[in-house]
């Protein structure tokens, strides 16, 4: 066992796997990527491979390669169903694992995002996490009709004064969205229901809340209409690449997913994560700083260099991400994860570019190398997810403690 | 081999009202999922044809605080259906979803992932509520008058059919060897202007399994049913007395006939409680504990709050009824709860007339006035009363519910439906995949305006 904390995995999902051309692997399922059916064989390999948390991803628009607005392609995976709705249809058919879906919180209700999650948390057993996602597009704004925004045109600079306080005010009111997410699941304290046949009394109606929140986009009263979910606190994670998601982050989330591509640049944003923590005050634990890796893993057959060669060539483009691409053996992969691990990295959420072929060899090779080295655990030893990431099980309820 | 009427059930899980005995001692959660399971799971063991969830979108108040005298709070409509979409096969799956406080856009992924994520079996009971006091939770508060509802409702409807049939049924193409995933360059386009929406861009799913998933309403009033004979699926009726129940099947029928639909193709289910035992009159004694059961002194003074409008926390529910008159022009009193007559004072007359017709305290009003169950009697009458009543064409089907949550349905599926499958009333297996298969609902056809089309 190493001295280390415990480094935490998480595998990202999305479509039919991160690469534009994934789709097209001889095990690829794409006329399946809207049945429930294909999402559990995902997720039940996620927890084969002892997963801490899977994430879902989503947005509220439809995929595009470009960075806003449709494009006119019909070469790659289009349509998503809502991530939310998948984590709850997996939920009582899985265990151990967190389910972590996107939900975006610009143009949508905090309210009904707060119950909702609730409700996941209820319907997993406290296994519920959300993934928080702004949305600054023209064409998402456009699907919901109410509010005018700029087009944001690339190449373009988050800092030009231009754009910046539109980029800030949509990130502020993310952050004001997770707030009122977080005060609606304190609203009612834990033993809230009494069932007091005596006094004719099914709740303590002291022990409801309003939440009373007035900001610039929006006000809620609360309280919530469900009860505070099990975890108390579901687990808020953000992914961020820049100042401002950061500071989002370091207000709001539990977990943030950032995207390192060098051993100097992880270096790199470790501190500018703890600097935005300086920066908005943060109180409480750290943040955990989670490295985002895209992996195309080596077959028997195959190299995982070989491999994405293959794919690049279908897709006709070389693939960047967001994220450091690593193509390789597991063991290669395990040690990358293992010297930003010491860097101070909590954990590492892998984005396969195949699915199910690169989860399935996460599962087979990379999770068991990495537990080989006393790096992550080796089965469910929580029963929530804020148990398995080490986050407090016992969350003090706000409204509890300031009475 | 008998072709009688088949018998539509739904079964809805109480909550959120005095209907529901939570001081039973064996009566489970209002929010734990396996409450929500069980029910769902002894629906389908009945062959229902589906299972449904009501909503509220703000808990309710008296006189500026929150009810604490009977059920409040519930779980998330969508999530819970979607989970039990994993514990249950064939089961339709309807909730309540509000129109005035969610974006067509939104709603209709929402659904759209549900009949996905289900296999076909997802149903919307569209509602609307114009009031300030839910809007308080909510992004744009109580914007909607009252007079606009229905047409945000309609407009909101026909937003998100549209987006159901954004994409042709051939759309996913996912041929690995070519390399076209999807058959359009635009796949998902649509464009949308109306008085109370303006949207454009690409919906983000396939048609779902259904084709579109089934619509629910409820609809009283004049242009209520004109609404939901054009729009619905199916009908929540209000009634369940024979001559009054046949009269508004005809009514919507004919309205359903005048919009240009298959009178066939709307169906008519009126909501109720049922009571069972051995005997008629252990049944009916026991429904009348029920209900007495269901209105405790301050549930009596909460329901009675409805009609005075003002606060009665002192009032004595085992005397009369008030002999002030109702604060019929103050704010109001209960918040959060929909008004059944606005004509306060009417409604206590009538109150008063029914005291001291029947000589009643003001409990026993109560009791009398606001609670009903349905269905009373030994498993045999329960069978019969509900197939004569379809069968005389009544309405197609049931909403059934119990007083206790989860094990309530039990019985009626234990006792009941073995019964109405004797009868030949209701299918011994599922036929159909989707609920509109099982309902005997026709795909709707896909009636889409290419974006670029649209002025």
């Amino acid at each position: 066992m190493s001295d280390t904390p415990q480094l935490h995995l998480g595998v990202a999902l999305d479509g039919a796997g991160w690469h534009p051309a994934a789709w097209r692997e001889p095990n690829a399922r794409p006329d399946e990527l809207f049945t429930a059916g294909y999402w559990l064989d995902l997720v039940r390999t996620a927890q084969d491979a002892v997963a801490d948390l899977v994430t879902i991803e989503d947005t509220l628009a439809l995929q595009s390669s470009r960075f806003e607005g449709p494009d006119e392609r019909t070469d790659q995976v289009r349509g998503r169903l809502d991530a939310e709705l998948v984590a709850a249809r997996l939920a009582p058919v899985t265990q151990g694992i967190g389910l972590v879906p996107v939900v975006t919180v610009t143009h949508t209700e905090p309210f009904h995002v707060s119950k909702a999650l609730a409700t996941l948390d209820y319907t997993s057993h406290g296994r519920a996490g959300w993934q928080v996602r702004a949305s600054a597009g023209a064409s998402h704004a456009a699907l919901f009709g109410r509010r005018e925004v700029p087009e944001l045109v690339p190449p373009f600079d988050i800092e030009d004064l231009k754009i910046a306080p539109f980029i800030q005010d949509v990130f502020d009111e993310a952050a004001d969205a997770v707030e009122v997410v977080r005060r609606l699941w304190d609203s009612w304290e834990d033993d809230a229901e009494i069932r007091d046949v005596a006094t004719d009394r099914f709740i303590d109606r002291d022990k409801l809340h309003y939440v009373d929140f007035e900001g610039k986009h929006f006000s809620v009263r609360g309280p919530s209409i469900t009860p505070r979910p099990p975890q108390g606190q579901p687990v808020v994670t953000v992914l961020a690449h820049a100042r401002v998601p950061y500071e989002l982050a370091a207000r709001s989330a539990d977990v943030v997913f950032v995207t390192p591509h060098d051993h100097a640049g992880a270096e790199a944003i470790l501190r500018e994560v703890r600097d935005a923590e300086d920066r908005v005050g943060r109180t409480g634990l750290p943040l955990q700083v989670w490295a985002d890796l895209a992996v195309v893993l080596d077959t028997p057959e195959e190299s995982g260099a070989d491999r994405k060669a293959r794919l690049d060539a279908l897709a006709g483009d070389p693939w960047f991400t967001d994220a450091v691409v690593v193509a390789g053996s597991a063991g290669a992969v395990a040690d990358q994860i293992a010297a930003w691990h010491e860097l101070g990295y909590a954990g590492v959420r892998l984005r396969p570019a195949v699915l199910p072929d690169d989860l399935a060899l996460i599962a087979r090779d990379l999770a068991p190398e990495l537990r080989r080295r006393g790096l992550t655990r080796s089965a469910y030893d929580a029963d929530s997810l804020r148990g398995l990431l080490g986050l407090p099980t016992d969350v003090p309820n706000r409204y509890a403690t300031a009475r | 081999m008998t072709h009688k009427k088949q018998i539509i059930l739904g079964a809805y899980l109480g909550g959120v009202n005095n209907q529901t005995l939570w001081g039973l001692p064996e009566a489970g959660s209002q929010i734990e999922f396996s409450s929500f399971e069980h029910t769902a799971r002894t629906a389908e063991r009945g062959k229902f044809d589906f299972f449904f969830l009501a909503e509220g979108l703000a808990l309710r108040e008296r006189g500026g605080k929150i009810f604490d005298q009977d059920i409040i709070g519930r779980p998330d409509t969508f999530t819970v259906l979607a989970s039990l979409a994993a514990v249950t096969e064939h089961l339709g799956l309807a909730g309540t979803i509000n129109v005035t406080f969610n974006e067509p856009y939104e709603l209709a992924r929402q659904f759209a992932s549900l009949d996905h994520l289900s296999g076909g079996r997802a149903a919307w009971n569209i509602v609307t509520s114009f009031d300030a006091f839910t809007g308080q939770n909510f992004r744009r508060g109580g914007f909607l008058p009252r007079s606009q509802r229905y047409e945000r409702a309609a407009e909101s409807l026909a937003l998100v059919r549209e987006l159901w049939d954004s994409w042709a049924e051939d759309e996913v193409v996912a041929d690995k060897g070519t390399g076209q995933f999807v058959r359009s360059g635009d796949v998902g386009a649509f464009q949308h202007t109306g008085s109370q929406f303006d949207v454009h861009g690409r919906f983000t799913l396939p048609r779902s399994p259904q084709g579109q998933p089934v619509i629910l309403q409820a609809g009283v009033s004049e242009q209520g049913r004109d609404f939901a004979a054009a729009n619905s699926d199916a009908i929540f009726s209000p009634f369940n007395h024979l001559p009054e129940a046949q009269e508004y099947y005809s009514d919507i029928r004919r309205r359903a006939v005048a919009a240009g639909r298959d009178a066939d193709d709307v169906k008519l289910l009126p909501g109720g409680a049922f009571v069972l035992g051995d005997t008629d009159q252990e049944a009916q004694d026991k429904a009348r504990w029920v209900r007495d059961q269901q209105v405790t002194p301050q549930t009596a003074r909460v329901l009675l709050e409805t009609v005075w409008n003002r606060d009665l926390s002192d009032f004595d529910p085992d005397g009369p009824l008030p002999t002030f008159e109702p604060a019929v022009d103050a704010p109001s009193f209960i918040q959060g709860r929909a008004r059944l007559d606005s004509d306060l004072q009417g409604w206590a007359d009538r109150l008063r007339a029914v005291q001291a017709e029947k000589k009643l305290t003001a409990r026993e009003v109560v009791v009398d006035q606001f609670t009903r169950t349905e269905f009373v009697g030994t498993p045999e009458r329960v069978a019969g009363q509900l197939d004569d009543f379809v069968q005389s064409g009544g309405s197609d089907g049931f909403i059934i519910g119990s007083h206790l949550v989860p094990t309530g349905l039990d019985e009626f599926v234990d006792r009941v439906v073995p019964l109405l499958q004797e009868r030949g009333s209701l299918r011994a297996e599922y036929q159909g995949s989707t609920l509109r298969d099982n309902l005997g609902l026709p795909v709707p056809e896909r009636r889409h305006v290419r974006a670029s089309a649209t002025v």
